[in-house]
């Protein structure tokens, strides 16, 4: 195994204590709240996997455990992809 | 700091939009100049970090949470640009499957957290590893201080933009939210330097320490 696999595992592993996370608001939210613009706030047009909970799963903990991996999962290939495309353009130009 | 849609008036959204979309295609040629073969990895384990870090959120004060942002851990890793475009999929990614970030607040979200975010904690990196003279100690201090004060510049930006939209006056917005995101800041600054050391325990050369520093102190 690659030292970056090991990375990849600690990465899915944190995303699995997701639950875990704080429900509070976050520090811009709180602002909005306690100076009253939160209600300017529109819901997005469309939703996928809203909020971190993947659709159709009851239990709460679950779904969230599953948005998180599949998030940390698709990030990494995007991210990765992204990298090797640029690295490899580069390589066909400099010949 | 996921702004929402609905706080940001028309010209901050396209303001915003096009000084991202400037700076991600900026952000890509550098890359192509710079990112060597063994950094490839690193790029795609970091952006999955960070968005992992992101969905923990810590508890503050009074009933507030924040997470982590990363960039400035990006940043110091690989540069500045390449924290710009890992910041900016996390960004693109939240917003359009996770729903964490407005659509049209896309653009200021990728300049705040996409690219004040990195450049600033990079700054603050640099300027106190030279200050301190580079050895572990000091880049440990300057991730803090960086992490620390990107979150702070991140957070200004955002009530810049929040103010001149007019969601929220300036005297209110300013304050409120550079307060509040100081102490969110610290959470970044600890798990920066956290990351940061076992970065350095584990694979120092991805981090091209010189090598007296090397011998010395790793």
């Amino acid at each position: 195994m690659k030292w970056w696999h090991f990375a990849l595992i600690a990465s899915l592993l944190l995303a699995a204590l997701s639950p875990l996370a704080s429900s509070s608001p976050d520090g811009l939210e709180k602002v909005a709240e306690n100076h009253g613009f939160l209600g300017q706030a529109h819901s997005a047009p469309f939703q996928v996997i809203a909020d971190y909970v993947f659709p159709g799963i009851k239990n709460e903990a679950l779904s969230t455990i599953l948005a998180g991996l599949l998030g940390t999962a698709l990030i990494f290939g995007v991210v990765y992809g992204l990298a090797w495309l640029i690295k490899r353009r580069r390589s066909g130009q400099a010949g | 700091m996921h702004i929402p849609d609905g706080f940001l008036n028309v010209a901050t959204v396209a303001t915003t939009y096009a000084v991202s979309a400037g700076g991600i295609g900026y952000a890509v040629k550098e890359v192509n100049k710079k990112l060597k073969e063994k950094q490839v990895p690193l790029m795609g384990v970091l952006a999955a970090f960070i968005f992992a870090a992101q969905m923990l959120n810590f508890p503050v004060v009074g009933g507030t949470s924040g997470h982590l942002i990363g960039a400035t851990l990006a940043a110091i890793l690989l540069g500045p640009w390449a924290a710009a475009l890992i910041m900016s999929c996390v960004l693109i990614a939240q917003c359009l499957i996770f729903q964490d970030g407005g659509l049209l607040a896309l653009g200021a979200n990728v300049f705040n957290m996409g690219i004040v975010a990195p450049f600033c904690g990079y700054f603050l990196y640099k300027l106190t590893t030279s200050l301190l003279g580079d050895s572990r100690k000091s880049r440990l201090i300057g991730g803090s201080i960086g992490a620390w004060g990107s979150v702070l510049l991140a957070a200004i930006a955002c009530a810049i933009e929040l103010a001149v939209s007019g969601a929220s006056p300036w005297a209110v917005v300013l304050p409120a939210m550079s307060g509040i995101h100081a102490l969110i800041g610290i959470g970044e600054g600890l798990i920066t330097a956290a990351a940061l050391s076992v970065v350095m325990a584990t694979r120092a050369d991805l981090w091209q320490l010189p090598k007296s520093v090397k011998r010395s102190e790793v």
